[in-house]
């Protein structure tokens, strides 16, 4: 019997507002813009509740009523949740509903969706905790599968996941890593002895998430009935669905078809008779370990590079994360709640992503999504606000 | 059949006085390597030796008149411009009157199909030879009056001739969507007669990649960092904005050099502009540096910046990005269409530019990463792909 599972992730950063060089030692407040720009986080968590959260949340609690089967599973990081909760009730409270049904699996991240198993794995664990206690108390339940930031995994976060006792952890299921394994089985991670590791089908999954409103595509239009068949010629135990949950409705727009395209893929998909749906933890105890898999660099669900360089591969990247992470223990020293806050709310990935120059020379300038109007001009802004951060580290010590 | 173009334009490397010259190199150059027979015809008499002509246009002819001009004097400063330029008429218009003449008499001896003329100065040529032979003209908006003049006082006499020129023309071709938008908004032109071709560089128009500075160096042993401004004096180029900065940025950063280096007729208010803000020890004035003058100039900069208040497209910013140097523009700018590794800001806001500059001469990793993308991106805005562009609008009107 074959199964698809369906793992969504939900994240909203807290973007720096542009702070200027003379806010430095004037204004501890990075990330309250409030003018009429993608800077400003509470428009961009209203705009995106309503194109996206709400309408598909409220589509997705229909399907799980009309097919029982139906399964999936969310990942909302911690500043997501805590935006939610204060800018986007009503999504917020439609995403319990959807998990009450019994149908949904909640997964465990970092609370500030952060790349700090790579910095600094004591303040790794602390967020990773403070992650589980919001989902508890949220939704009331523990997380027992977990996913890192971007999907980025190796050998080493496998082995934390087995001893943190987790029963599963997901990644990305790049071809030249996997050889000639598929990524329709489960597998478990080099070094471990229980815990399963379940990845990424990234050419089914990208075709929803990425290519599904392309017209240069050929596959374009993409109908559930189309889609449906190739899961149907897809050979394996499971096929692993995972994308940004905002592609329903905000990466691609409503009047791209793409919520009756998820309306109608439960049909499909339960059309072929012994197809059905599960969540990670059902994948888990329903299938056999296939086999070993060594990942010993890391790979993320990025670009074709498949690794961190999205974040930390141009000097300016490394020279903000470097200078963040090096302030660790004198934040921690301090005890001052605020200042720990903002410390943390500036690991978030995206700040990172934004300063991304990869492909900037290319003239393409949608290749990467931002709010600023250049990456040197998102670095300008993080490396003031952090300045400032400093600063005031220095000054509470001081007192 | 090659197509043959009987083009007029006013200056040409090495004797232009701006980007102008430059244009015209790089366009007639590649026009030609796309098969395309150029007949360049100069209103002053040069010291180009046929040589280096066929160097550069393999079989092509270049004609040439005596005449004192360059390509951006104003009819104010002409009359009056000292010794040794009143050869020929008394003014200005005398000139371009005389121009015209030869334009048709070129028009009667030449074999041709189509007319090519580059801003107001060579359009009374233009639009003689038009009317003698009844072949297609094209008009190559560089600059309009409302550019040179910075907006304010246009010369009344200029403005017509530019606006019967774009209106008896067939096509019309604009440097950017910048100058675009002028031409349809202060001439009249309806929107579909007009394409933009942005300006390009290649090796036969750009700066010479120089390892070292030789003449600079002590300077910039002594921990100088050098701030360039490169471009004619003129309202248009915003020096004022330029020394602005330059006294606020000092008052944060002592050790930085402003260097202006072009000539035009702000040249002595600006040295006074200077003293009267107090920073005349930290600004220099070179005059107009030709080859490898300029060349040193570029490779002794921390960072070139544009603040122009209404620049059709600035070819120095491409060049300073050619040389992988940091850049600041103004958005008031065509080259701010094309370009995304620089940084951009209002000509007007002192503040940001301030800040701009501040950053990128206190942080290595975004000097070299916006000095390493620019070099990426400049390397792919050739003259070619502008050819390309006029020669298939050459093509719709010859066929």
């Amino acid at each position: 019997m074959k199964s698809v599972c369906f793992y969504f992730q939900v994240h909203q950063p807290y973007r720096v507002k542009r702070y200027r060089l003379f806010d430095v030692g004037n204004d501890p407040e990075y990330f309250n813009d409030r003018s009429e720009i993608d800077l400003n986080n509470r428009r961009v968590m209203e705009k995106v509740a309503q194109k996206s959260y709400i309408p598909a949340t409220s589509l997705l609690l229909e399907l799980l009523h009309r097919h029982p089967e139906l399964r999936v599973s969310f990942s909302f990081s911690g500043v997501a949740l805590e935006q939610m909760e204060r800018y986007a009730p009503d999504a917020l409270n439609l995403f319990k509903q959807a998990f009450d049904t019994g149908q949904v699996e909640i997964l465990g991240e970092t609370y500030y969706h952060s790349l700090a198993f790579f910095y600094s794995l004591p303040e790794f664990e602390r967020q990773v905790t403070k992650h589980r206690e919001a989902v508890r108390r949220i939704f009331g339940v523990w997380p027992r599968v977990f996913r890192n930031t971007e999907l980025s995994y190796n050998n080493e976060v496998g082995k934390w996941a087995e001893d943190a006792g987790y029963t599963g952890v997901l990644a990305e299921g790049w071809d030249p890593i996997l050889g000639w394994r598929s990524p329709n089985h489960v597998y478990r991670p080099k070094g471990t002895e229980r815990i399963a590791l379940l990845l990424k089908n990234y050419r089914l999954s990208d075709d929803i998430a990425f290519r599904f409103s392309s017209r240069d595509w050929s596959e374009w239009p993409l109908t559930a009935e189309k889609y449906g068949e190739w899961l149907r010629a897809t050979d394996g135990d499971i096929v692993n669905l995972f994308m940004d949950y905002e592609t329903f409705g905000e990466h691609q727009w409503e009047d791209t078809g793409i919520l009756s395209f998820l309306e109608q893929l439960p049909q499909e998909i339960l059309k072929t008779p012994g197809t059905t749906f599960k969540t990670p933890s059902e994948v888990i105890t329903h299938y056999e370990q296939k086999d070993e898999v060594d990942m010993p660099h890391i790979v993320t669900w990025a670009d074709t590079d498949r690794d961190l360089t999205a974040w930390v591969g141009n000097p300016m990247q490394k020279a903000a994360i470097e200078n963040l992470y090096a302030l660790e223990d004198t934040i921690l020293m301090r005890n001052d709640h605020k200042l720990l806050e903002d410390w943390r709310k500036l690991q978030t990935s995206d700040h990172f992503y934004y300063m991304c120059t990869k492909w900037s020379a290319d003239g393409d300038v949608h290749a990467y999504f931002s709010p600023y109007e250049s990456p040197y001009d998102a670095y300008i802004a993080y490396m003031n606000a952090l300045s400032d951060l400093r600063l005031r580290v220095g000054q509470t010590h001081k007192r | 059949m090659k197509t043959r173009v009987l083009m007029f334009g006013w200056e040409f490397p090495p004797f232009n006085s701006g980007g102008l010259g430059v244009a015209c190199l790089g366009l007639t150059r590649a026009l030609s390597s796309l098969g395309m027979e150029i007949i360049f015809v100069m209103p002053k008499k040069l010291d180009i030796r046929a040589p280096w002509a066929r160097i550069l246009f393999g079989d092509n002819v270049i004609e040439s008149f005596n005449s004192p001009l360059t390509a951006y004097i104003t009819s104010k400063s002409y009359g009056s411009d000292g010794a040794g330029h009143a050869l020929y008429g008394s003014d200005l218009f005398t000139e371009v009157e005389r121009y015209g003449e030869f334009g048709r008499r070129m028009a009667k001896e030449e074999q041709f199909d189509v007319i090519y003329a580059h801003d107001w100065l060579s359009f009374k040529a233009g639009l003689a030879a038009q009317h003698v032979s009844r072949k297609p003209l094209v008009v190559h908006i560089h600059a309009t009056e409302f550019d040179r003049t910075g907006g304010s006082s246009i010369n009344q006499s200029v403005y017509d001739i530019e606006k019967e020129a774009m209106e008896k023309a067939d096509a019309v071709v604009a440097v950017s969507e910048f100058t675009k938008s002028i031409i349809t908004e202060k001439y009249g032109i309806p929107a579909e007669k007009i394409s933009v071709v942005y300006n390009g560089i290649d090796e036969t128009t750009a700066p010479e990649r120089l390892e070292e500075v030789t003449r600079l160096r002590a300077l910039k042993r002594s921990g100088q960092r050098i701030v360039l401004f490169l471009g004619r004096i003129t309202l248009q180029k915003g020096p004022d904005y330029f020394l602005r900065t330059a006294q606020r940025v000092l008052e944060h950063d002592k050790d930085v050099l402003f260097v202006v280096s072009g000539s035009g007729d702000l040249e002595a208010d600006m040295m006074a502009f200077a003293g009267d803000l107090g920073i005349a020890q930290n600004v220099f004035f070179t005059g107009f540096l030709h080859g490898k003058d300029r060349d040193e100039m570029y490779a002794a900069a921390d960072l070139f910046v544009m603040p122009s208040v209404s620049e059709p497209f600035g070819i120095a910013a491409l060049e300073a990005m050619r040389m992988g140097k940091p850049v600041l523009i103004s958005k008031q700018s065509g080259i701010a269409e094309v370009v995304n590794n620089a940084l951009k800001v209002d000509f007007w806001d002192v503040e940001k530019m301030t800040e701009s500059i501040l950053s990128i001469l206190n942080s290595p990793a975004l000097r070299y990463s916006l000095g390493e993308q620019a070099k990426l991106e400049a390397d792919r805005i050739t003259w070619d792909k502008a050819a390309t562009k006029v020669s298939g609008i050459i093509h719709d009107l010859v066929t």
